[in-house]
């Protein structure tokens, strides 16, 4: 018998510190197959964000640099320019990617930088307990929005991937889940398409993962993927945008 | 013929796999492992596809795939 | 030149692979200057989208091992704050001119000295510091610069030049002498994995013990840094009854003033740090007359005024005199305030 299904080479074998079935470790796992395949393992440097992923750089087996909450597509930026010869990614939540750090997000975007972003929407902050994060759904409670989020108060869910097809420097952008095995799979060929974009010098690409958090939804972690399919994918709909 | 590996330790007890494996051949386990949750088992009754699915959808990369 | 594009033209020399900026008065001369010399010797500039992506920037050109700066005047530089307390985190060289200009808030264009505390105490999160060195002349700051590199290589830290905004606007003339360049070896730098195990940089430490690990380390590095880099000027300190203490454009001024007072006679000195951190007490330790007064003068209300008297252990008077918000200490008034300590 053939191994049909290993543990990608440049993910670390340990225990992550992520909940019971939270997207992270599938997210990372797919980053590493990626990498795997396209063997740039070598070449990538990655920046981890300021949130529940902090710590990817202990799991992911190439250069990594940490990046304060909010600037990693600064990071990624002068990385890139300075070594263009290597294979750049931000991994980000929503809370950095669409919050803190919307203004890096935006530029870096409109640059036209050549990078790829994995962009991770749990629709709350994991890391400080739960709180309200751009993406947090109409009438979905989380610790700072007890009575669920109220869009006339607290806005609506910021659709971040949507806005960056307006700019021009942006060559990609697709929305992706991690609902089913067969969204996995999908996911895992955006990420690669993400890739091989910043190999063929093509610009700026995003890929935002529907991910899901059981420990901050209430949900078991089964749920919490049907959760994905029948209402956060409502809002947040799946699919190519850019 | 196609089977999987498990690595009881590294599992959380998610059961996300549980919920994927189209032949139901995955089940939680009554020990404990040393995290202290109930891991998951593969009941090999030789019908394993080897889809891969449980692999696919395992956050902790417990889950190896022969076929 | 001016002092900005000395300033400029000195970081090109020392190797300065890296720039990233956004406009501010006064020392939007520099930005400029590199927006245009940085491209043409196959460097990288950019101009950024704020403060913040400025030096997050800068802390990226740096984890991938390149020389790398900004620069920016106060307000400014205290949003790069929290980048300069990452760098010194994660033990990245990194090079921040401040030409000051009046606060806070705000405040106004005009020269100042008032961000002396947060330049040398720390400015950011945590306990750290910036290697601050302060030019007083055109020429000296281009001289700076490429210690300002050196030293960021050398002890893996930010280093800062505090300028302000009269040195940044000033011009005169300066000789463009090759400066010292050395070549470090950079084996943290993220450049690919390829043939060695994976480079992290980092600055969060969760286990037990490991952040109070980098805190003594950082202590350690910081220690050797006051042995070593303490530097200064003195003039007229041997016989001196008064020695005047100041730093940077404000010097200038007091060396005039001082001369007045040699000429008639009068045993007034000078001091100028030019490494604020370290602060160099050795200059002060130097001083075992007991009839020494000390006089601080300062574009700002009373900061570095505290290291002096630190310096000094309060064994000998130490008076004060200053003006800020965009006001310059005058010579008459210097000279009323020296004349004060006389009696």
């Amino acid at each position: 018998m053939d191994k049909i299904y290993a543990h990608p080479g440049s993910l670390r074998n340990t225990t992550t510190h992520y909940c019971p079935g939270c997207g992270h470790g599938i997210a990372h796992k797919l980053v590493c197959q990626v990498i795997d395949e396209l063997a740039i393992r070598e070449s990538v440097i990655a920046i981890a964000p300021v949130g529940c992923a902090v710590l990817a750089y202990d799991y992911w087996d190439f250069d990594c640099t940490e990046a304060a909450h909010g600037r990693a597509l600064a990071v990624a930026t002068a990385i890139k320019r300075v070594r263009p010869q290597n294979i750049v990614f931000t991994y980000q939540g929503d809370g950095d990617l669409a919050a803190i750090g919307t203004n890096e997000t935006i530029h870096a975007a409109n640059r036209g930088e050549n990078l790829t972003v994995i962009f991770i929407n749990n629709a709350v902050y994991g890391m400080t307990g739960g709180q309200m994060a751009p993406t947090t759904l109409a009438g979905q409670k989380t610790a700072t929005t007890p009575l669920g989020r109220d869009v006339k108060i607290q806005g609506y869910p910021l659709k971040i991937s949507e806005l960056l097809t307006q700019l021009p420097g942006v060559c990609y952008v697709e929305r992706v889940s991690l609902q089913s095995p067969t969204e996995i799979i999908k996911a895992k060929k955006a990420i690669k398409l993400a890739f091989e974009n910043q190999i063929n010098k093509a610009g700026f690409s995003l890929v935002e993962v529907l991910s899901p958090c059981p420990t901050y939804w209430g949900l078991s972690p089964v749920k919490s993927m049907a959760w994905i399919k029948d209402v956060m994918s409502k809002e947040f709909p799946l699919g190519r945008i850019k | 013929m196609a089977k999987i590996t498990i690595d009881k330790e590294k599992c959380k007890g998610c059961f996300l796999c549980v919920g994927v494996c189209p032949k139901a051949r995955i089940k939680a386990e009554k020990t404990l492992n040393k995290k202290g949750v109930n891991p998951v088992t593969f009941e090999d009754k030789g019908d394993c596809l080897g889809c891969s699915f449980c692999a696919i959808i395992c956050p902790d990369c417990c889950i190896e795939v022969y076929k | 030149m001016t002092g900005n594009e000395a300033i400029a033209e000195a970081a090109i020399r020392a190797g300065c692979g890296f720039y990233a900026g956004y406009p501010i008065t006064p020392q939007n001369e520099l930005t400029a200057y590199m927006a245009k010399n940085m491209p043409e010797n196959n460097r990288v500039f950019i101009q950024a989208e704020s403060e913040l992506a400025a030096i997050n920037m800068v802390f990226g050109a740096s984890a991938a091992g390149v020389r790398a700066m900004t620069s920016s005047s106060s307000p400014g530089i205290s949003l790069k704050q929290e980048g300069i307390s990452y760098l010194a985190g994660a033990e990245l060289p990194a090079v921040i001119v401040n030409i000051m200009r009046g606060g806070p808030g705000l405040g106004n264009i005009a020269p100042s000295q008032s961000d002396y505390f947060q330049a040398t105490k720390g400015g950011g999160h945590g306990d750290y510091h910036s290697i601050v060195l302060s030019p007083s002349s055109v020429e000296e700051a281009y001289g700076l610069m490429f210690d300002a590199f050196d030293l960021a290589d050398k002890y893996r830290n930010p280093v800062m030049i505090l300028g302000d905004g009269m040195l940044g606007q000033m011009m005169e003339p300066l000789s463009l002498k090759p400066g010292k360049v050395i070549h470090y070896p950079k084996p943290w730098a993220l450049i690919g994995c390829q043939g060695r195990p994976a480079n992290i940089i980092r600055s969060l430490l969760l286990k037990d013990g490991a952040l109070e690990e980098l805190n003594l380390k950082l202590q350690k590095k910081y220690k050797a840094a006051q042995e070593k880099e303490q530097r200064w000027e003195e003039q007229f300190t041997d016989d001196a009854e008064i020695i005047v203490v100041a730093y940077g454009g404000m010097a200038r001024i007091i060396k005039s003033v001082i001369r007045q007072f040699r000429q008639k006679n009068k045993k007034v000195g000078l001091i100028r740090p030019i490494s604020l951190w370290p602060f160099p007490v050795k200059a002060f330790a130097k001083q075992t007359r007991k009839k020494v007064k000390y006089l601080v003068v300062e574009m700002s209300y009373g900061q570095m005024v505290e290291d002096v008297k630190l310096a000094v252990n309060c064994s000998r008077p130490v008076e004060f005199f200053g003006r800020a918000g965009g006001a310059i200490p005058a010579e008459g008034e210097i000279i009323a305030a020296i004349k004060k300590l006389e009696k």
